[in-house]
């Protein structure tokens, strides 16, 4: 399978699942997730590239800077991400690319800002052939 | 959550009791039914937040609260530095000085309700909102360092608003000990274009009217009359405190594992405050408490405008400026002495008594305002705080709270049908995202009300006056 995402129910904020076949592909998943929450990802062209590296103390660390790094380059570059590939992934280190545009607030039909992705019900498990990585996104 | 596993203390106080590492005991405004809608998270964490070195007296919690990043959303402690006293992220939050500002006009119900739709209109285009917006003031060169060390009173001399506005902020607008230096670039490169911007979320504009006055005296000390327009909105630092509270996570994670600190959650990661990690981290958490306050300015200056463009003679001033997710130094007393203390209060609002120093001169013997932001479509509160020293460091709560996933909203309601909805009611809304719209429905909140006489009961603050919306702008 390729990677997917779901959520989970927050009270105040937003639990982003990600899923694939390996650890990289959840991670892909879970920040599709990600960006799905702010805009309708499929209307996102991946027409730029961003070269995306992190570092951090464990692999729990590692995909919320992941996340966090997404979410400050999409900032300062003013886009939108839709697609995502990791070519490098550690327990402490990850070097990857995010796809996008210029965000459009009507093509991309704009919903709810993200602030951070947290360590909130932070889990990262492998169920059955799947591993399955979950976190609680600050809107 | 569980009333069998509280002390009941009175009616609205109740206490979680001192056991295992917990230094001191927990302490819980709210009233029977309003605990047993918290969840169970609400006791954890407040019990975990009572663990971290040189809490004082007690960790407090809010009626508002939920569950929440460390601490819970409407969780307040206070730290002695001298007794080993730390700073936590949890205890801020991502949204630094996220916080409200409310401006009185000289305008009635009866003259704004033949132009409303055009006034709505009007606030929508001139402040920026929503996912992406960009803000009028580009922070090229020096400009991006001067509004992190010189907050609002910078943004008053570049032309945004006036002296009189700076009077009516919290520390008139700036806080000292604001060092650049411990900003990270990917920080300062996010803030350039957000200073002026509403964000999305929660946050929002609204135009509202004095609907019911409960203390004639003090209305009058904050300029306040019956049916008359105030326009307030909620934001914070946008970006750029997000960034500093990731980019502490990690720093303050390592620092917890340096300084040996009894960490229960991830994100209740620390420093000592006399530390070099403690004091960076403080020093950033002023620079985005000064961008929020700078933030807040532009947007009261946006909404000047925007009023002064329907209505040219109408005279908009700030009633008051306060923060709601802060760290800050303040003097309380304790057992009859009075400590400097590091307050924390992640969701909830300063309310300084009457006899404070810190208070505006035309305020002192009234209270401090206090801001009660209301979900959208129901009514905010504005209150005076009271400080009995048997409070919670002079904190309230900070708005109704939810008790609704976002998810199950907007299986329940669509942005359309509540935009219809309160229409009918005869409040406009303004979006950028009706989905946004459906995730903050009246219904997902706690009733405010009862929130607000929790507060009341309690003596913590006085109600004031309560506001009605007439039109609300979303992000």
């Amino acid at each position: 399978m390729a990677a997917s995402f779901d959520y989970f129910e927050h009270v105040a904020d937003i639990g982003v699942i990600g899923i694939g076949d390996t650890l990289a592909e959840a991670f892909v998943g879970g920040a599709q997730g990600l960006f799905n929450v702010m805009v309708d990802i499929d209307q996102v062209d991946g027409t730029r590239c961003i070269d995306i590296t992190c570092s951090a103390f464990d692999i729990q660390e590692l995909y919320i800077e992941w996340l966090n790094t997404l979410l400050s380059e999409a900032d300062i570059n003013g886009m939108a991400f839709c697609r995502f590939t990791i070519d490098q992934l550690t327990e402490n280190t990850l070097h990857g690319h995010a796809f996008g545009e210029t965000i459009d607030a009507i093509k991309h039909h704009i919903k709810t800002e993200v602030k951070g992705a947290t360590y909130s019900m932070l889990s990262i498990e492998k169920v059955n052939d799947n591993f399955v990585v979950k976190c609680v996104v600050d809107v | 959550m569980d009333l069998e596993r509280l002390k009941k203390i009175s009616d609205n106080v109740w206490e979680i009791p001192k056991s295992g590492d917990m230094l001191v005991n927990g302490r819980i405004f709210g009233s029977e039914e309003l605990i047993l809608g918290m969840d169970d998270k609400v006791y954890e964490q407040t019990s975990n937040v009572a663990c971290l070195p040189g809490i004082q007296k007690f960790a407090a919690v809010m009626p508002d609260a939920h569950w929440g990043y460390g601490f819970p959303i409407g969780g307040v402690a206070a730290f002695d530095p001298e007794d080993g006293g730390v700073v936590s992220v949890g205890g801020v939050g991502f949204d630094v000085n996220c916080g409200v500002r409310s401006l009185t006009t000289n305008l009635t119900v009866n003259d704004v309700k033949p132009k409303l739709s055009t006034l709505v209109d009007t606030l929508f285009d001139m402040v920026p909102a929503g996912l992406g917006s960009r803000g009028e003031i580009a922070l090229a060169g020096g400009k991006i360092y001067d509004v992190l060390t010189d907050g609002a009173p910078w943004i008053v001399e570049q032309g945004y608003g006036t002296k009189e506005d700076l009077t009516f902020i919290e520390e008139g607008g700036v806080i000292a000990g604001a060092d650049p230096d411990n900003v990270s670039e990917t920080a300062i490169k996010r803030e350039k274009r957000q200073v002026g911007t509403l964000g999305s979320g929660n946050h929002y504009l609204e135009v509202q009217y004095v609907d019911q006055i409960y203390n004639q005296f003090i209305a009058e000390k904050f300029g306040l009359s019956m049916n008359q327009i105030i326009i307030s909105f909620h934001c914070g630092s946008r970006a750029l405190g997000h960034q500093i509270g990731t980019d502490y996570l990690k720093i303050l994670a390592g620092a917890s594992r340096k300084y040996n600190l009894p960490i229960r959650e991830r994100e209740l990661v620390c420093a000592p405050i006399y530390s070099p990690e403690g004091e960076k981290y403080f020093s950033a958490v002023n620079c985005a408490t000064n961008y929020a306050f700078a933030n807040r300015q532009v947007i009261a200056h946006l909404a000047r405008k925007g009023v002064n463009k329907v209505f040219p003679d109408a005279d908009v001033k700030t009633l008051y400026d306060v923060g709601h997710n802060t760290c800050k130094v303040e003097r309380h007393k304790l057992n009859g002495k009075t400590k400097t203390l590091y307050v924390h209060r992640k969701g909830a609002t300063r309310a300084f008594g009457k006899e404070r120093s810190e208070l505006p001169g035309s305020y002192k013997g009234a209270g401090q305002p206090v801001l009660i932001g209301g979900s959208m479509g129901t009514a905010s509160y504005i209150l005076a705080g009271l400080e009995e020293e048997e409070g919670a460091f002079a904190s309230v709560c900070h708005g109704a709270g939810r008790v609704m996933s976002r998810t199950k909203a907007k299986k329940l309601w669509q942005g359309e049908g509540i935009v219809k909805e309160l229409g009918a009611r005869g409040i406009i809304i303004k979006t950028h995202s009706m989905r946004g719209v459906a995730e903050e429905a009246p219904g997902s909140y706690k009733p405010i009300e009862k929130v607000v006489d929790v507060i009341d009961a309690t003596g913590l603050a006085a109600k004031v006056v309560r506001v009605r919306p007439l039109g609300c702008i979303k992000g």
